[in-house]
């Protein structure tokens, strides 16, 4: 059986109001009274695939340093204009894009979209900010060295995609490169990427859709950046033939975190869907999915175990994540491994796929409960080109897939015979 | 918090109705007035071990039907053990909550605790544990708080001791269970897009023939006053050194509470209320601290608890610093507050936004319920509806007033986490092949 689709309105063409400026900025606005905040999200063309693999960092660098200082404002009045009305802004850099959002009261949004033109358009990276931030950014990475889900992490990207490929490397660097990175790198990179091209910014919220696309326009209307260069195409990865697996150890821990899988569908993939929809049955659907009944509750060997896929706009990770204690590393392996074959080769039952389909056409009025879910959800909609009525489809995308469909998508990106396996831990055990 | 309807079944049960009609969607929340600080020593973290247990069956829904169902309708559920309650939640579509009332009522009293089930999430708690451990803040705020608390049953973490994990067995926890699981010892809580009622009529009808139960006794060993500042420190491997300070706080219910909650958003920038957070680095401390570069961050919290509990002062110390010259840069903080020092405008700076963040809190129904079965369990719901205005009522003397009698140093408990030697190469190189960190 599947959900109804809600009676409530769903944000689409006719209740979402979308500008763009000359300059190649898109606003989107959605107007929400039922609270007195507003938010708004947003991102433009200046993500870590721009970054060089020994320069690595570089873009998430740039988009905390925006923030450190503007031509207007010092670091103590960015965030005094901010905090004194209880308002947030962050920029932060994402595989692809960098992204920004931030939140007020309604009445607050023109100081709110004014912090956010000042820091975007006019960062002045002064010297003793940069390296007070670079401090903190390495004191950061020191930290997530220690951090067996984080050193999981890295090794399964490290492994499944080799050297030179973006997704090969951290967004947020390495401590070397990181001590690496000068002021001038900053500004240059600043120089070339941030600009209106392709920039994208959705507001919800207690605020009226012509009041704040004037907001917006008066912000970034008159911002020029002819050197903005095109996006680079994420390079396709080699198939994997063979299981490979890589193991660091930690001193002082007592539980190893696994990450194991292959790669993934983007989001433009035909069988993104369907893929997502597979990976909801193996590693989401109940409570985590097959692998969630069978590592985490037919075992008791874990404290959590789900699958997830990361299609952006390259192929992402798709990858299953466990916490197990040490001596259960390779018996946690192994029921992985099975329910990964047993996707591969065996179809989902009319019941698991009738449950998923449910599960996510019932799942849209949580998630667009709150203005930031709504914005996130539009934001997306933008970026991957899925039209303002996307949500008005997606019930008939989601309930035309088929048991075949599933079975193919699953068969087209994993082979249990070559996965890729990380994991973190204690030295005594399993590693 | 307006328009909240509260009423009492004949067995004892309290329930809390709002409604709101901005979304399709219900909460329905059951709190049981049993936390941590209800667990004796031998069965430390049986509340949270019964919550897990809560979700492995009962005869109606058997293992496992729930998480599907939910999901089936696009929901979510959850649980959360915390020192003063153990509280279940179902956010459904609104036409759906019926399963929800369903769901609590049943297990309120006839969970199984299968004892295959419940060996089997001794492993995934220990488990929880261990994963816990890997971070030095768990080691740190576990040593603070059983230094901080001699007595109380706050002195323990919520997961409990390893050995009492070890140990703990299907009796203890279906004891626990049955001591404290029953109507009236229960808020339940429902907002969302329903008549109220009309709500009321269904929850009657699903909870009112459970009978009342014994009420259990509030396990309370009163903490003594603290007479002099306490130390502990943690030595083991870790990438950077911590610094806990916990001063004694407040109950919720007292006026002081909020005084002190303002000395926080000075010192550490404003609580979130659940609905995000905002930056601190306009706040005193980050100024202090992390500008000066003793410091990677600092945070501060005071939480809402039936009996006088912790305001802890968290401090990442920047590699290199010696945590010796992050502390003294706290306490120069510390002692101009307690001399006095706030001004006007940052009294009225924290008071807009506490109306920024509160409003925050208020866009999910979700958020909304928990609030309110939350404060019912310290006091009143009215407790969070007043949040702002008891904020408005502090003036500058109150501040100063509870600076000075709450941040002494013989009220407080010191914590340092301090990395063991033998990592800093590591952290030198940043590399990450499989030799790195193998000792």
């Amino acid at each position: 059986m599947i959900a109804a689709t809600p009676t409530y309105a769903l944000p689409h063409s006719g209740n979402i109001v979308r500008a763009t400026l000359d300059n190649g900025v898109t606003i989107l606005v959605y107007e929400n009274f039922a609270a007195q905040s507003v938010v708004f999200t947003g991102s433009l063309r200046a993500g870590a695939a721009y970054d060089v693999p020994d320069k690595s960092g570089l873009s998430s660098l740039v988009a905390s340093a925006v923030m450190r200082g503007t031509t207007k404002r010092d670091f103590l009045g960015i965030h005094a204009a901010l905090e004194d009305i209880g308002a947030d802004v962050s920029v932060y850099a994402g595989g692809q894009r960098a992204n920004f959002g931030g939140k007020s009261l309604a009445e607050d949004l023109p100081t709110l979209i004014d912090v956010l033109a000042d820091v975007l358009r006019q960062p002045t990276f002064p010297a003793a900010q940069v390296e007070r931030l670079r401090g903190e950014v390495l004191t950061g990475l020191q930290i997530r060295q220690q951090d067996t889900r984080y050193r999981a992490n890295r090794l399964f990207s490290e492994t499944l995609y080799p050297e030179g490929h973006p997704y090969h490397y951290s967004s947020r660097g390495t401590v070397e490169t990181v001590k690496a990175l000068s002021l001038d790198d900053i500004a240059a990179f600043h120089a070339a990427h941030y600009g209106p091209d392709a920039m994208h910014i959705v507001i919800v919220g207690a605020v009226k859709a012509a009041d704040a696309i004037n907001i917006v326009r008066d912000a970034f209307a008159d911002w020029r950046n002819p050197n903005q260069p095109s996006t680079p195409p994420v390079p396709e990865p080699a198939p994997t033939a063979e299981t490979r697996r890589a193991s660091v150890a930690l001193a002082g821990k007592t539980q190893s975190d696994i990450v194991m899988g292959t790669v993934g569908p983007s989001r433009y993939s035909p069988d993104y869907q369907a893929a997502t929809l597979a990976n909801s049955v193996m590693g989401q659907f109940g409570m985590m999915g097959r692998i969630g009944a069978s590592v985490r509750e037919d075992l008791g060997l874990a404290y959590y175990a789900y699958s997830a896929i990361e299609g952006g706009t390259g192929r992402g990770p798709w990858s299953i994540s466990a916490g197990v204690n040490p001596k259960n590393v390779n018996l946690a392996i192994d029921r992985i491994t099975d329910e990964v074959r047993r996707l591969v080769e065996t179809p989902v039952t009319p019941d698991e796929l009738s449950d998923n389909q449910s599960y996510y056409i019932g799942h849209l009025p949580l998630q667009l409960e709150s203005n930031e879910g709504v914005a996130g959800t539009i934001h997306n909609m933008q970026v991957y080109d899925l039209g303002l009525d996307y949500l008005l489809h997606y019930r008939d995308i989601i309930a035309a897939l088929t048991i075949d469909d599933l079975q193919l998508a699953a068969r087209h990106y994993f082979n249990p015979d070559a996965l890729v396996i990380a994991v973190a831990g204690p030295a005594e055990n399993g590693v | 918090m307006s328009n909240v309807t509260r009423h009492v079944l004949s067995n004892g049960m309290v329930v809390l109705l709002k409604e709101v009609h901005s979304a399709p969607l219900a909460s329905w929340w059951v709190l049981y007035r049993v936390g941590s600080r209800n667990e004796p020593t031998g069965i430390t973290g049986a509340s949270h071990w019964v919550e897990h247990m809560l979700f492995k069956g009962t005869e109606q829904f058997p293992p496992g039907y729930l998480d599907k169902a939910i999901d089936r309708l696009g929901g979510s559920w959850n649980a959360q053990t915390f020192i003063d309650y153990t509280a279940y939640y179902e956010t459904l579509p609104a036409e759906h909550i019926e399963l929800a009332l369903k769901i609590e009522a049943d297990r309120m009293i006839n969970a199984a605790f299968d004892p295959e089930e419940v060996e089997s999430e001794r492993t995934v708690i220990i488990s929880e544990r261990q994963g816990a451990e890997n971070s030095p803040g768990f080691w740190l705020g576990e040593a603070v708080q059983a230094t901080a608390f001699r007595v109380h049953g706050y002195h323990h973490e919520i997961i409990g001791d390893t050995a009492d994990l070890d140990s703990m067995t299907r009796t203890d926890l279906h004891t626990h269970y049955k001591r404290h699981y029953m109507p009236n010892n229960a808020i339940g809580v429902c907002v969302g897009a329903f008549d109220t009622a009309e709500m009321i009529q269904r929850i009657e009808a699903v909870y009112g023939a459970i009978p009342a139960g014994d009420a259990p006794k509030m396990f309370m060993r009163p903490e003594p006053e603290q007479t002099g500042e306490r130390r502990v420190r943690i030595e083991r491997p870790g990438a950077a050194a911590f610094i806990e300070v916990a001063y004694h706080a407040p109950a919720a219910t007292d006026s002081d509470w909020f005084k002190l909650e303002i000395v926080n958003s000075i010192l550490c920038g404003p609580d979130s209320l659940g609905g995000g957070g905002i930056d601190n680095k306009t706040s005193r401390l980050y100024r202090a601290l992390v500008e000066t570069e003793l410091a990677a961050s600092v945070d501060g919290g005071l939480t809402p608890t039936i009996d006088p509990y912790l305001y802890s002062i968290d401090i990442t110390v920047r590699a290199g610093v010696d945590p010796a010259d992050a502390e003294r840069a706290l306490d120069v903080e510390i002692d101009r507050l307690r001399a006095g020092d706030v001004t006007e405008a940052e009294l009225a700076r924290v008071k807009k936004q506490a109306r920024a963040l509160f409003a925050y809190s208020t866009e999910r129904v979700t958020s909304q319920a928990f609030w309110l079965a939350f404060t019912e369990n310290f006091g009143s719901h009215t407790w969070f509806a007043d949040y702002v205005a008891n904020l408005e009522a502090v003036t500058l003397d109150d501040v100063k007033d509870a600076a000075a009698r709450y941040l002494r140093p013989q009220n407080r408990t010191v914590g340092w986490f301090i990395p063991t030697a033998g990592d800093d190469d590591e952290f030198e190189d940043g590399d990450d092949d499989e030799s790195d960190g193998d000792e």
